[in-house]
C-alpha cells in the first residue's frame, strides 16, 4: 500500500488544517479512508462512541496538487487507516506559513504517516519540520463497517440557525440537564427544551427555512406545524457544536423522531455528516 | 549592596527573572564586583540558569558598602517574580528600579519608581547562603553551535506543549535536527508521534560538531532558553547569540547555552541523557538501544542518606563557599553514589555510570537521568579527597 500527496497552495493547506482541527474536536481517533478521488474521516457508530457516527468527505483535488495512492489491491483500492486525530491536527499547525506540505504512508519502526512540512527560512536553506503520526492499518475484513452510513428518511428536515448561537445556547443548559430534546417542524421552526424538576427551559429559533422534501407524499400528509421530536444526549451535541468553528456554507438538521437526529454540514467544498442517536 | 535600573533595562531585568522563575524556585542573588548575578537550579539538579548583569547594565551599582563584605542571599522565586510579574507593566509604567540588599536589616528591597511619583516599595525576606556554582567549562567544550535566539525559538515551536525530552544532533551534509525523545515503552500499543526539525548549517552563525553527535535534555527547559530575548530590537548591535556547547562521549556532558549581549550574561546548564554506544550515520534513526535514565526528581534532598539513592544517580557539581570571605576552600562535590569506599576516585564512578542501571528482577529497570560535568566533579586520582558529598548548601534550615 502506497501513498503520498502534496499541497503547495497555502489556502488549501489552511483549509484542510480547519477540517482536521474540526475532526480532532469531534473523534478522539477516527479512521482516515484514503481512495483515488477522495479521503474521508470516519467515525463509525460503535458503543464506545456512544452510538455517534461521523462522516466526512473531501474531494482530493481540491487540495492537493499531488496525489499519488495503490490501495489494498486492485480490487479494493482503498486504505483504511485508524489515528489519534489530534496528531494529525497538531501536525498540520506547524504548517501555517509552509511553502509546502507532503503526507505520505511510511514504516519507519511502526506504521506512520509522515507529515513533512517545508517552513520558510531567512536563509536559503529550507527547514524541515517531520512528523511521524502512528497508525494502525484497519484489515480488509473490517472496511464493511466502516461504510457511508444510511442515511434514513427524515420526518423533518430544516436550516440550521447559526451554530454559535446554538452552540451558546446548548452549553449553558448543559449545566441544567443532561439530555435534551431537539425539535423542528415543516415551518422553520426548530426548538431545543431542557427539562428538570425544577425548570424547563426552551429556546426557539424561527424562520430557519425548510429544504424541499425528497418525497412530496409525506409533506402533503403532514401539518406543516408538527414538531418532530428526539431526546438526545446533551454534551454529544455540544462536543459536535464545538468542533464548527468556522459557520459552515450549509448547515441542514435531519430529524427521524425518537431515533436519531442527523447534522449535513457543508464547510465549502468538505461535506461533514455527523449522527447523534436518540437516548434509550 | 545597592543598584539602580532604569529605562528599558528593567523589562530586560523582569525578563530575565520570569526565565529563571521557569527554572527553579529559589533566587540566588549574589553581587559580585564583576556585575549582579541571579541564579537558579531546578529542583531535581538537573537545570542551572544564571544571567550575569555587567555594572554598565546599572545606572549605578555598588556591590557592597565600602568597608563591608560582600553579602549574596537566597530568596523565595515567587517573591521575587511578583515584584517584575507583569512585564507590560514594567515597561510602561516603571521609571526605575531600585534593588538594595542591607545585611543589618535582613531584607532585600526592591523599589520600584512608577509614572505619576507612584512609589512600589517591596521588602522581601531573604535567607544567607552559599554561593551557588555549578562548574562547567563551555570553553573546553568540544562541540558548539551559535545562533539567533530567534532560530531556536521557531525550531521548538513545532513540538506539542507535552513532550518532555528533545534530542539535538547534527545530522548528514551538517544539518542540525532536533527530535522529540522517547523513552522505549514496554507497552508499545500506543505509540506517540515523532516530530523532528530540520536545520540547515547556513541558520547558525557558528557549527562545530561532527556528524552523528547528539545530546538530550529537557524540552521544557530548552524552551525557556529560547524564548528569552532582552527584546533590544534588531537595530541593536550586537544581537544575542545562543551559543550552545556541549561535551562528548564517553560521558555525559551537559548542554550548555550560553546569551552574550554587551550588558548581560546568561548561561543555562542542563542535564542530558547519556547516550547510547554507537552514533548512527543517519540521525533521523536516532534509536535508543537501552532503556535510558529519565529525570527524578530530588524533592527532598537528603544530604547524608546516601543508602537511598540509586548508585547511577548523580546531581550538577556545585561548589560551594564556606564563611563570607568568599575564598573558595576545597571544593564539597554532590554525588549521591551510593556507599562508596573514600578512595574511590573518579574513575571508578565514572565505570559505574558507563554500565547498566542495576536490576532488580522482574522490575523495570531503574531510569534515572544523568548529569556530569567534565571531571571537575570527581576528584582526580590520587588526591586525598575524602568522601564528603554535600549538596551545594548547608541543610541548616533545611528540615
Amino acid at each position: 500500500m502506497k501513498f503520498r500527496a502534496k499541497i503547495v497552495d497555502g489556502a488549501c493547506l489552511n483549509h484542510f488544517t480547519r477540517i482536521s482541527n474540526m475532526i480532532a474536536k469531534l473523534a478522539k481517533t477516527c479512521t482516515l479512508r484514503i481512495s483515488p478521488d477522495k479521503l474521508n474521516f470516519i467515525l463509525c457508530d460503535k458503543l464506545a462512541n456512544g452510538g455517534v457516527s461521523m462522516w466526512c468527505e473531501l474531494e482530493q483535488e481540491n487540495f492537493f496538487s499531488e496525489f499519488q495512492m495503490e490501495g489494498f489491491s486492485a480490487e479494493n483500492n482503498e486504505i483504511y487507516l485508524e489515528l489519534t486525530s489530534e496528531n494529525l491536527s497538531r501536525a498540520l499547525k506547524t504548517a501555517q506559513n509552509a511553502r509546502a506540505l507532503k503526507i505520505k504512508l511510511t514504516n519507519k519502526h511502526f506504521p506512520c504517516l509522515t507529515v513533512s512540512v517545508e517552513l520558510f527560512s531567512m536563509s536559503n536553506s529550507s527547514r524541515i519540520a517531520t512528523h511521524d503520526i502512528p497508525i494502525k492499518v484497519i484489515p480488509r475484513k473490517l472496511w464493511k463497517d466502516l461504510q457511508e452510513p444510511m442515511v434514513p428518511d427524515p420526518d423533518v428536515s430544516i436550516y440550521l440557525p447559526v451554530l454559535k448561537t446554538m452552540k451558546s445556547v446548548v452549553e449553558k443548559m448543559k449545566n441544567i440537564s443532561s439530555h435534551l430534546v431537539i425539535e423542528a417542524n415543516l415551518d422553520g421552526e426548530l426548538n431545543l427544551k431542557i427539562e428538570t424538576e425544577l425548570v424547563c427551559v426552551t429556546t426557539h429559533f424561527k424562520d430557519l427555512g425548510n429544504p424541499p422534501l425528497a418525497s412530496e407524499s409525506t409533506s402533503q400528509d403532514r401539518n406543516p406545524e408538527h414538531m418532530a421530536e428526539v431526546h438526545i444526549d446533551i454534551r454529544k451535541l455540544l462536543q459536535f457544536l464545538a468542533g464548527q468553528q468556522v459557520n459552515p456554507t450549509k448547515a441542514l438538521c435531519n430529524i427521524v423522531t425518537n431515533k436519531m437526529v442527523h447534522f449535513d454540514l457543508l464547510h465549502e467544498d468538505v461535506s461533514l455528516q455527523y449522527f447523534i442517536p436518540a437516548l434509550s | 549592596m545597592k543598584c539602580l535600573v532604569t529605562g528599558g533595562n528593567v523589562k530586560v531585568l523582569g525578563k530575565a527573572v520570569h526565565s529563571l522563575s521557569r527554572i527553579g524556585d529559589e533566587l540566588y542573588l549574589d553581587p559580585l564586583e564583576d556585575g549582579l548575578s541571579l541564579r537558579t537550579v531546578n529542583s531535581s539538579r538537573s537545570a542551572y540558569a544564571c544571567f550575569l548583569f555587567a555594572p554598565l547594565f546599572f545606572q549605578h551599582y555598588q556591590a557592597a558598602t565600602p568597608g563591608q563584605d560582600l553579602l549574596r542571599c537566597k530568596i523565595l522565586m515567587k517573591s521575587f517574580l511578583s515584584v517584575f510579574r507583569s512585564l507590560a507593566m514594567l515597561e510602561k509604567t516603571v521609571e526605575k528600579c531600585c534593588i538594595s540588599l542591607n545585611g543589618q536589616s535582613s531584607r532585600l528591597v526592591v523599589q520600584l519608581h512608577c509614572k505619576f511619583g507612584v512609589r512600589k516599595t517591596h521588602n522581601l525576606s531573604f535567607q544567607d547562603c552559599e554561593s551557588l556554582q555549578a562548574i562547567f567549562d563551555p570553553a573546553s567544550c568540544p562541540h558548539m553551535l551559535r545562533a539567533p535566539a530567534r532560530v531556536l525559538g521557531e525550531a521548538v515551536l513545532p513540538f506539542p506543549p507535552a513532550l518532555a525530552e528533545v534530542t539535538l544532533g547534527v545530522g548528514r551534509g551538517h544539518r542540525v535536527i532536533l527530535r522529540s525523545y522517547h523513552e522505549e515503552e514496554a507497552d508499545s500499543t500506543v505509540k506517540a508521534m515523532v516530530t523532528e526539525v530540520c536545520l540547515g548549517e547556513e541558520d547558525f552563525q557558528q557549527l562545530q560538531a561532527q556528524e552523528g553527535v547528539a545530546i538530550t535534555f529537557c524540552l521544557k527547559e530548552f524552551r525557556v532558553i529560547s524564548s528569552f530575548r532582552t527584546g533590544k530590537g534588531s537595530g541593536m548591535p550586537g544581537a544575542e547569540w545562543d551559543d550552545l556547547a556541549w561535551g562528548s562521549r564517553p560521558l555525559p556532558r551537559p548542554a550548555i547555552f550560553t546569551i552574550k549581549d554587551s550588558l548581560l550574561d546568561g548561561h543555562f546548564v542542563l542535564a542530558t541523557l547519556s547516550e547510547t554506544d554507537s552514533y548512527s550515520q543517519d540521525l533521523g534513526s536516532l534509536e535508543r538501544h537501552r532503556p535510558v535514565p529519565q529525570l527524578q526528581a530530588h524533592s527532598t534532598p537528603h544530604p547524608d542518606d546516601f543508602a537511598s539513592d540509586d548508585i547511577d544517580s548523580y546531581m550538577i557539581a556545585m561548589e560551594t563557599t564556606i564563611g563570607n570571605e568568599g575564598s573558595r576552600v576545597l571544593p564539597s562535590i554532590s554525588l549521591s553514589p551510593g556507599p562508596q569506599p573514600p578512595q574511590s576516585p573518579g574513575p571508578h564512578s565514572e565505570e559505574e555510570d558507563e554500565a547498566e542501571p542495576s536490576t532488580v528482577p522482574g522490575t523495570p529497570p531503574p531510569k534515572k537521568f544523568r548529569s556530569l560535568f567534565f571531571g571537575s566533579i570527581l576528584a582526580p586520582v590520587g588526591s586525598p579527597q575524602g568522601p564528603s558529598p554535600v549538596l551545594a548548601e548547608d541543610s541548616e534550615g533545611e528540615g
